[in-house]
């Protein structure tokens, strides 16, 4: 089964814990400036937004990659940016309409989320719920049951 | 291992910035944050000096967890020496400065000297540079993050700031990070302001390194699934935040109220956490908006207020009609029960005025109280106050003094010196509620015994975060003692006031104490510092921090003389609740506390104590 990171923002309480256990897993070192996922906090209306790359299907990235350093993994969808060829270029940071996609000034390279290998941290750190890793094709699954249950006018009526 | 052994010396009348390697030897004995930083000041500060002089120093300190994905692993404290008080302060904060400063690769900063003209400090990993503030200077807090943010082009930038209080004198003034996470006790704010600085920003990318990766992120998973399950950090904290208590320790009669004429609050409901989840009849809105969590934190305690836009407090004031930081316990209790104010929504005003302007909830609630009661009994005159009507339960007084306060003005410049030194102004000191100068937070001593043994002895002055003994003697954690009881508190007090001294010195957030004990934290700093840190030693190094602290105090001139409390807590009987008749026997549990510190009956240190713990 392909699986997908999904957000629900409205958990988020903002702590970071999946920056920092996205810098650890991929940089050994906790440091959210070299984190994969962001989580943007929104003064004005109180709101905490986690956010990463979404693995497109038809990457712009990868597209637009002169080298070929952007791989597609067909099981999982992962795209995967492949050190060895990336000549940091930062094209691929331009094409991405979401900006998941940053250059890492240290390595010369671009960096991007890519699901820890089937295994992603920040899902596995995030104490909410916020960021859950789930079935790429029921993405909708948690908040269609959650709505189900309010079309239920008889139950209602009842109670 | 995770300090990142390096201090940043600023010498704000050379205008320089230097590196120095961190002592480690006494990082090994004081483990970082507040221990490390009391011991930096106790070498470096005469405890004589005058608190607002050039020569006092004022330190910003990150303990060894402060960074890493350890719960709560955010904090840091500003350590100097007080203005309110005249003791050693320490403040601390949460928030995500402390953690920016460490990704920076600094565990501390010392400030010394004092700059000619305003300025603030700027870090960029290993670059530290000290730039001019003047058009900073006179602006809140709020508009400092912006304005320095927005001058250095860098939206990610994490700053500390004071605002027009620390400018203006204000003995309580605190330093705010990230809007609304405060050092707030003890005047720090002040003590920056005298050094005429404005800010710190700080931006890192270096990243915080542990000892052993695989056994930290073990024992860190450990204590996550414990603060997971703990009923009041998984669920009392994140729904309703540290306000759960107003309810609690007014039913225990505990709650001053009207600066401790009464134990309990007949408007407690109004001001409660309970309340807060409530939709006001005159917008259909909650005051809650949500919780936030400080950086790293897995509980999320924190309180995201929205004001309503039609209150009298902020209408036709925009700049505080989105959401902000919210009421905790502290502050509602102070804001609110001091004044004898049941205003929910004065209060979250009044809360974002200390926010704004740099100011502790408490003491600024705390003596607003003493001065309506001042007034109430005519000791203030009523020309005296520039029109101002103190009396008690008057939200509109408490909106008007907290902002005459945070700019400096009128009346509020008399606010601005506290309670004690108010008190003694008009000819009553003992109306004071104070211990060394700095106000009671919001439990009282005559319904909770322990608290005030606690208050008494606490090194910072009146303090509820020195040695949370309301854990045990109201929440039953670790064990329930009877509140109404003497017997065993010393014993009680000593234990929470040498743990607390642990778990501030490892940078972690003390709301992690209703789940973690000693040994569910040493696992996580032996993993990051390395080498060994079993519970004994960590106990024995707290203790070692709170008789270093002691001793600064003793030599800046405090006795045992100073280890009491006011005479109406010690005199005048609660007058309702489950305390009733009672009032605090501090007489039964001091001496008996000095003998568990193995301190003599004059309450020093004996030789053989300080041998011990190698001070």
């Amino acid at each position: 089964m392909m699986k997908s990171l999904t957000i629900d923002a409205a958990k988020c309480t903002g702590c970071l814990q999946c920056e920092l256990a996205c810098s650890f897993e991929h940089e050994g070192v906790f440091n959210p400036a070299k984190s994969r996922v962001k989580v943007f906090v929104l003064h004005d209306t109180g709101r905490y937004i986690p956010y990463t790359c979404t693995q497109c299907s038809d990457a712009w990235c990868a597209s637009v990659c002169p080298v070929e350093a952007i791989e597609s993994d067909r099981e999982t969808g992962v795209k995967r940016v492949i050190d060895s060829r990336c000549v940091g270029c930062k094209v691929c940071t331009i094409a991405c309409p979401f900006g998941t996609i940053n250059y890492n000034a240290a390595s010369g390279k671009v960096v991007k989320c890519d699901l820890c290998g089937g295994e992603p941290a920040c899902a596995d750190a995030c104490p909410t719920g916020a960021i859950t890793f789930v079935d790429a094709e029921w993405t909708g699954y948690g908040r269609m049951k959650a709505w189900a249950g309010r079309t239920d006018t008889a139950a209602q009526a009842q109670g | 291992m995770s300090w990142t052994r390096k201090l940043l010396r600023v010498d704000l009348d050379a205008r320089t910035c230097g590196a120095e390697p961190l002592n480690m030897e006494w990082a090994e004995r004081y483990i970082g944050q507040r221990g490390l930083a009391s011991k930096y000041l106790s070498e470096e500060v005469d405890p004589k000096v005058d608190p607002l002089s050039p020569a006092n120093k004022l330190i910003f300190a990150t303990g060894p967890l402060t960074g890493t994905a350890a719960s709560t692993g955010g904090r840091y404290s500003v350590v100097t020496k007080g203005p309110l008080t005249g003791t050693i302060a320490c403040s601390n904060s949460g928030g995500f400065f402390g953690a920016e400063l460490k990704f920076a690769g600094w565990d501390m900063i010392i400030f010394e000297g004092r700059s000619e003209e305003p300025l603030y400090l700027c870090i960029e990993n290993d670059r530290a540079q000290l730039l001019p503030a003047a058009e900073l200077w006179g602006r809140s807090v709020w508009e400092t993050e912006a304005l320095i943010r927005k001058r250095h082009g860098d939206p990610q930038l994490r700053i500390a700031s004071i605002g027009r209080a620390g400018e203006t004198g204000c003995l309580f003034a605190g330093v705010v990070n990230d809007l609304h996470r405060a050092a707030g006790r003890t005047g720090v704010g002040a003590v920056m302001g005298a050094k005429n600085l404005k800010a710190v920003a700080v931006r890192g990318t270096l990243g915080v390194k542990v000892a052993d990766p695989k056994a930290f992120m073990a024992a860190v998973a450990e204590g996550k699934a414990k603060l997971a399950t703990n009923p009041v950090t998984s669920q009392g904290l994140p729904t309703y935040g540290t306000q759960v208590l107003v309810n609690v320790i007014n039913e225990a009669g505990a709650f001053p109220t009207r600066n401790g004429r009464d134990v309990q609050f007949e408007g407690a409901r109004r001001i409660s956490a309970e309340a807060m989840h409530e939709k006001r009849p005159t917008d259909g809105k909650p005051n809650l908006l949500r919780n936030g969590a400080c950086f790293g934190c897995t509980i999320a305690c924190g309180r995201i207020s929205q004001i309503d836009r039609g209150h009298f407090s902020v209408k036709d004031k925009p700049r505080y009609w989105e959401p902000s930081g919210g009421l905790e316990y502290e502050a509602a209790w102070a804001l609110g029960a001091a004044t004898g104010v049941d205003d929910l929504e004065a209060l979250t005003y009044v809360n974002y005025l200390c926010n704004e302007h740099g100011m502790d909830p408490i003491t600024l609630g705390a003596t607003i109280g003493a001065a309506m009661e001042l007034y109430e009994i005519g000791a203030i005159p009523a020309n005296e106050t520039g029109g101002l009507k103190l009396t008690f339960g008057s939200a509109e007084a408490l909106c008007k003094a907290a902002e005459l306060c945070g700019t400096g003005e009128g009346f509020g410049r008399e606010i601005a010196l506290g309670s004690k030194r108010l008190c003694e102004k008009y000819g009553h000191p003992d109306l004071s509620m104070t211990v060394k100068g700095q106000e009671f937070p919001a439990y009282d001593p005559r319904g909770i015994q322990g608290i005030g043994l606690e208050y008494a002895t606490s090194n910072r002055g009146a303090c509820h975060v020195r040695g949370y003994t309301i854990s045990s003697e109201i929440l039953a954690t670790p064990v329930k003692t009877d509140p109404l009881v003497t017997e065993g508190k010393a014993e009680l007090c000593k234990a929470f006031q040498d743990a607390t001294a642990v778990v501030d010195s490892a940078g972690i957030c003390l709301f992690s104490t209703f789940a973690w004990g000693i040994p569910d934290i040493a696992p996580q700093i032996e993993a990051a510092c390395g080498g060994k840190w079993p519970v004994e030693r960590l106990i024995e190094t707290g203790e070692r921090i709170w008789n270093l602290e002691r001793k600064f105090n003793l030599a800046a001139g405090f006795s045992a003389k100073d280890d009491t409390l006011p005479k109406r807590i010690l005199k005048e009987a609660a007058k309702t609740g489950p305390a009733k008749g009672k009032v605090n026997r501090l007489h039964e549990m001091l001496p008996e506390y000095y003998k568990a510190r193995g301190w003599t009956a004059d309450g020093i240190p004996s030789n053989r104590t300080l041998e011990r713990l190698a001070l």
